[in-house]
């Protein structure tokens, strides 16, 4: 179990100065606790709960509601076959056994090596490319045995340019000071800058 | 025109309601008689409208529709429906969902027979379950603390615990966790809900899923019989006492919207458990021999009749009174008990023996002349929207939780600037607009700068070690608000310090009152914040030196009263101090107890020590034995709070009534009765034949309790209100000077926790193990200065004493301040205080 490294904690405490209320930065530092670790750990829950100033269990209410933040640990990368009903359609059950049978592993489960979570979801919304998945969320589409039987293995040997579980995006989001907007202080006395009325504008429209 | 003057005219089922502005339709429909069912909706929370069991036909202008009725606020014109078919079959439906889910445990549940689920599908829910799958399993209770199990099965996710957590209390440590049909209410892993506050959890919730493990499968509701009382604490929360065979069971909060709405703390919620103890005293007892026989010297107290009891203790008092005259009996205690209780020994005292060494609070309270001499607030005036608060008291959290509640509802919803004049930081300190943390002893100064004196910066740029910016800033705040009220509340910051710094602060804020009640302002007033149950109906009947019943000093009302008692004494007598300095002087013959504990609760033990084996006869009236009265010679079982009736007075002044639903155990008698007995064995006939009787006395001799019949009392539905004193405010004369503080030591500031060694809480088993350990908590900044590590278990060493602790890191505790806790079970802070020292400052090294 692990807080967060003193690399997130420098990211955390920009995603926090974002924002003109520190409980805001909530989800985007579970995004964070989840890319360093691969899940969100209890310790890491915790450390959040610290730095905006709300108890770990507002936290954990936050963290529970949102299924793509992992509680437990899964494999490096998560694949998801789509099981709405035009991938059911079209043969995404088949897809499953056939995933199943491949990793040896049942929706849920992860590989033993640890690479890979396999997982039936609900409708991806992308119907028209359909038996559909994602891997770590980005998209597979029309997938045949084949595809999979091919993705699985570039999975294995890291050649699939997919991002491990938990990171967000490539190039992370830096916003530099001279383009930050302006925030409230904490304590939450007076308007964040954006929201502050001009002076002259006295609300009536005049 | 304020808001509250118009009205808004609506139709609830035909007939026309006229309902307030921004009220819900819930709300007003109740008030106009028609109960709309629900849930999740409480009137001391915010509207969530979880449930959906209060939809009902509202037609605002477009047609009926249904709509929650918590969630709509009422429009003039508006139609509510209760009744329609839609309503119906939508609550119909509405109740067959909630029960998908729900466990058909009834007849197991603790909840069954006052269930409001139960009650409503009775009444308005479908016969039968078209619902044939499988209900979702969770593990049968699991503990969200010591005292509250959660039964995640029996929820309705109605939001009400876990909105009471974040809301009322401000400890969000219950929580909705996962999502859909897996919700559920939890805590963090291995975080409990550690709030003073959760049984209120259990008595909102609307299901039985929160159940308190003192009440758990004790008794079914139709077997309960019940009062409506007054529970004794300052606070004076409105309860309803419950009992079956003759035993006290639960304490439910009652809604007084002048006090504790509906509200109560874990502490006095459980005590009842205490009530029932196998250890309380249920026979008179008196010093004897190991074999039973009466002793006057001997090493046991044995158990022996009223009539010899009493006739005892008549014959030291008037032994005593003719060898030594009656200043060589004395009287301590007598917080805990009622008015009538109190009146009936303070005439015993002051009246028959002619003794005025008489003192209710140990020298852990304030001067009671001063007490009585300021102007009285009300909880109501505090809590006004948009005024001021200055809190110059012990953490209200931890000493009166229900006021905590009121004042925290306040300043989060109503505006209500708090201003924290404290030595340390409170459970309030997160909410306060400034706080002033002063070093310890050094109120006086900052309370001067704040009303408007100089602003003058002491030697190290810093006010009694409070930034000279901030002092401006809640100066000028307070300035703004000055046609708002301003209430003070006031009591013992810390017990390591005498009360004078508290008084010189308080002559501070006196001096200035002028300014702020010029101009028809309301001006200032004060909530003093004492301990001890029923401590300020103790001051008002004179269980106090030199005052009389009925807030008057013996100067002013003892001619008056001498008529009515026959006589008062002379002169004044001594404080507790004083009467315990006495005893060791050999000057106190006979020393009676009512329900104290000096050698527990005396801040300076070994001078109360000395006392006790000076005293020729000690005479306790008490529930308990406790170190101090297992030295008494003779001791009387007296009747504990819903075992007697009478009347309770809380820290506004406010008497409502407390009324009995079981009998005393044994033999035990209620106090009011024991004094008149007293009395009669020493020649004065009381004629009080029911605590009535004494009542109707108080009201003809008290000044400020003149017309305040029972009737009055029992009329209204939150007691009356007592006059103020015209005792006026005597300043002190020279302001205390306060040593300075070197720079290798912290001062000490020592008050009380919640949960503690006190001897009630002690004999109720669900509470006796929730006493924190004992540790030196120091500001994080400090740790280098004085060389030790956090959570290092290091020696602590005073003028007075030494003793080892764990010290930990605590940024509420001002630099240069080191907080103990008055009452821990396990380390006594007295032996580091130095009694006769103004201040403790402590050194700490490594061991």
């Amino acid at each position: 179990m692990a807080r967060l490294n003193a690399n997130s904690l420098g990211v955390a405490q920009e995603i926090i100065a974002r924002y003109p209320v520190p409980r805001s930065a909530l989800i985007p530092l579970l995004h964070l606790a989840q890319e360093q670790e691969g899940y969100v750990t209890e310790d890491a829950m915790a450390h959040i709960a610290e730095l905006v100033g709300v108890t770990p269990a507002e936290v954990m209410g936050t963290c529970s509601f949102y299924e793509m933040l992992k509680r437990e640990p899964v494999g490096e990368y998560m694949v998801n076959i789509c099981n709405g009903i035009s991938c059911h359609l079209l043969g995404s059950s088949d897809l499953i056994h056939h995933a199943e049978a491949t990793l040896g592993v049942r929706p849920g489960g992860t590989t033993d090596d640890g690479k890979i979570t396999l997982e039936a979801v609900e409708c991806i919304a992308a119907c028209t490319e359909a038996p559909c998945l994602q891997v770590n969320y980005r998209y597979r589409n029309r997938v045949t045995a084949d595809d999979f039987d091919q993705l699985v293995s570039e999975l294995r040997d890291d050649t699939a340019k997919v991002a491990s579980h938990g990171q967000l995006a490539m190039v992370r989001q830096h916003i530099g000071d001279d383009r930050r907007a302006g925030v409230s202080p904490p304590d939450g006395q007076g308007e964040p800058a954006w929201m502050a009325r001009n002076p002259s504008d006295n609300g009536d429209g005049s | 025109m304020s808001e509250n003057e118009t009205v808004v005219n609506i139709t609830v089922n035909g007939q026309p309601v006229e309902a307030k502005p921004g009220e819900w339709v819930i709300a007003a429909a109740e008030r106009a008689g028609v109960y709309i069912p629900h849930f999740c909706y409480h009137p001391r929370m915010n509207s969530v409208g979880m449930c959906r069991m209060c939809i009902v036909d509202i037609d605002a202008g477009r047609g009926p529709a249904l709509q929650p009725s918590c969630m709509v606020e009422v429009s003039e014109g508006m139609v509510v429906d209760t009744t329609s078919e839609q309503t119906r079959k939508a609550q119909d439906g509405v109740l067959e969902f909630l029960l998908l889910n729900h466990p058909l445990d009834c007849p197991v549940c603790d909840k069954g027979g006052e269930c409001p689920l139960q009650d409503q599908t009775m009444a308005y829910g479908p016969g039968e379950s078209r619902f044939v799958e499988e209900k979702r399993h969770f593990e049968k209770p699991i503990p969200v603390n010591d005292l509250v199990y959660l039964d995640r099965e029996r929820c309705i996710l109605c939001d009400r615990c876990t909105r009471f957590a974040d809301e009322v209390a401000g400890d969000p440590l219950i929580t909705f966790q996962d999502r859909g049909d897996q919700t559920q209410v939890n805590t963090f892993p291995d975080l409990p809900f550690s709030s003073y506050f959760s049984g209120n959890t259990v008595q909102i919730c609307p299901v039985g899923a929160l159940t308190a493990a003192p009440y758990r499968f004790k008794a079914r509701p139709w077997d309960l019989t019940e009062v409506e009382s007054t529970y004794p604490n300052p606070m004076g929360d409105r309860v309803v006492v419950q009992a079956s065979r003759d035993q006290v069971l639960r304490y439910q909060g009652v809604d007084s919207d002048a006090v504790n709405w509906g509200w109560l703390t874990d502490k006095d919620r459980f005590a009842f458990e205490a009530t029932a103890s196998e250890l309380r005293l249920h026979t008179p007892l008196v010093r004897g021999t190991p074999l039973g026989r009466l002793d006057p010297g001997g090493s046991e107290l044995v158990e022996t009749s009223w009539g010899q009891a009493l006739s005892l203790t008549a014959d030291a008092i008037k032994a005593a009174v003719a060898d030594k005259g009656p200043q060589s009996v004395a009287v301590l205690g007598g917080a805990r008990l009622t008015n009538e209780d109190q009146y009936a020994w303070a005439r015993l005292a002051k009246g028959v023996i002619g003794t005025d060494h008489v003192d209710a609070q140990l020298d852990d309270g304030l001067p009671a002349e001063g007490v009585l001499s300021l102007p009285r607030a009300t909880i109501n005036r505090a809590c006004t929207p948009g005024g001021t608060v200055i809190l110059m008291a012990p953490d209200p959290k931890e000493e009166q939780g229900t006021l905590y509640l009121r004042l925290r509802h306040a300043i989060v919803n109503d505006g209500v600037q708090l201003i924290e004049l404290t030595p340390r930081a409170t459970g309030l300190s997160h909410l306060a607009a400034f706080r002033l943390h002063h070093r310890p002893g050094e109120a006086a100064a900052v309370a001067a700068a704040l009303m408007g004196g100089d602003i003058e910066a002491g030697p190290d740029g810093d006010i009694g070690g409070t930034p000279v910016s901030a002092v401006a800033a809640a100066a000028a705040a307070i300035a703004n608000r000055a046609d708002q009220p301003l209430t003070v509340v006031l009591g013992r910051p810390s017990l390591a310090e005498p009360a004078d710094f508290t008084m010189d602060a308080v002559a501070e804020l006196v001096r200035f009152a002028n300014l702020l009640s010029a101009g028809g302002r309301p001006g200032i007033a004060f909530l003093p914040a004492l301990h001890r149950g029923n401590v300020l109906g103790a001051l008002d009947m004179g269980l106090a030196p030199g005052l009389l019943p009925g807030r008057i000093t013996l100067a002013d009302g003892g001619p008056a009263l001498a008529e009515a008692w026959g006589s008062v004494p002379s002169n004044p007598g001594a404080d507790t101090r004083g009467i315990l300095q006495a005893a060791v002087n050999g000057q106190i013959e006979v020393l009676i107890l009512l329900g104290a504990d000096p050698l527990g609760d005396f801040p300076h033990r070994e001078l109360a020590d000395e006392a006790l084996s000076q005293v020729g006869t000690i005479v306790a009236s008490d529930l308990f034995l406790n170190p101090s009265t297992v030295r008494a010679h003779i001791v009387f079982p007296a009747a504990g709070f819903a075992e007697r009736r009478g009347t309770h007075t809380n820290l506004e002044g406010r008497i409502t009534g407390q009324r009995q639903i079981v009998t005393p155990p044994g033999t035990a008698r209620a106090d009011w009765a024991i004094a008149t007995e007293l009395a009669r064995q020493l020649g004065a006939d009381f004629g009080f034949g029911a605590p009535e009787d004494v009542w109707d006395e108080i009201t003809r001799v008290a000044p400020s309790h003149r017309n305040l019949s029972m009737e009055a009392i029992d009329a209204s539905e939150d007691g009356v209100v007592a006059a103020d004193s015209s005792i006026a405010f005597t300043p002190p004369d020279n302001a205390t000077p306060v040593p300075h503080v070197d720079a290798y030591s912290l001062r000490l500031v020592a008050a009380r926790r919640m949960y503690d060694r006190g001897t009630l809480l002690q004999h109720a088993p669900s509470l006796a193990g929730l006493a924190p350990t004992a540790v030196l908590a120091v500001n994080p900044y400090d740790f280098d200065r004085v060389g030790v590590e956090p959570g290092a278990d290091v020696q602590v060493i005073s003028n007075a004493g030494e003793m080892d602790m764990p010290v930990v890191a605590d940024p509420g505790v001002p630099r240069g301040t080191a907080a103990f806790g008055y009452n821990y079970p396990d380390l006594d802070v007295r032996d580091l205080v130095d009694p006769d020292a103004m201040v403790t400052d402590l050194r700490i090294q490594t061991r």
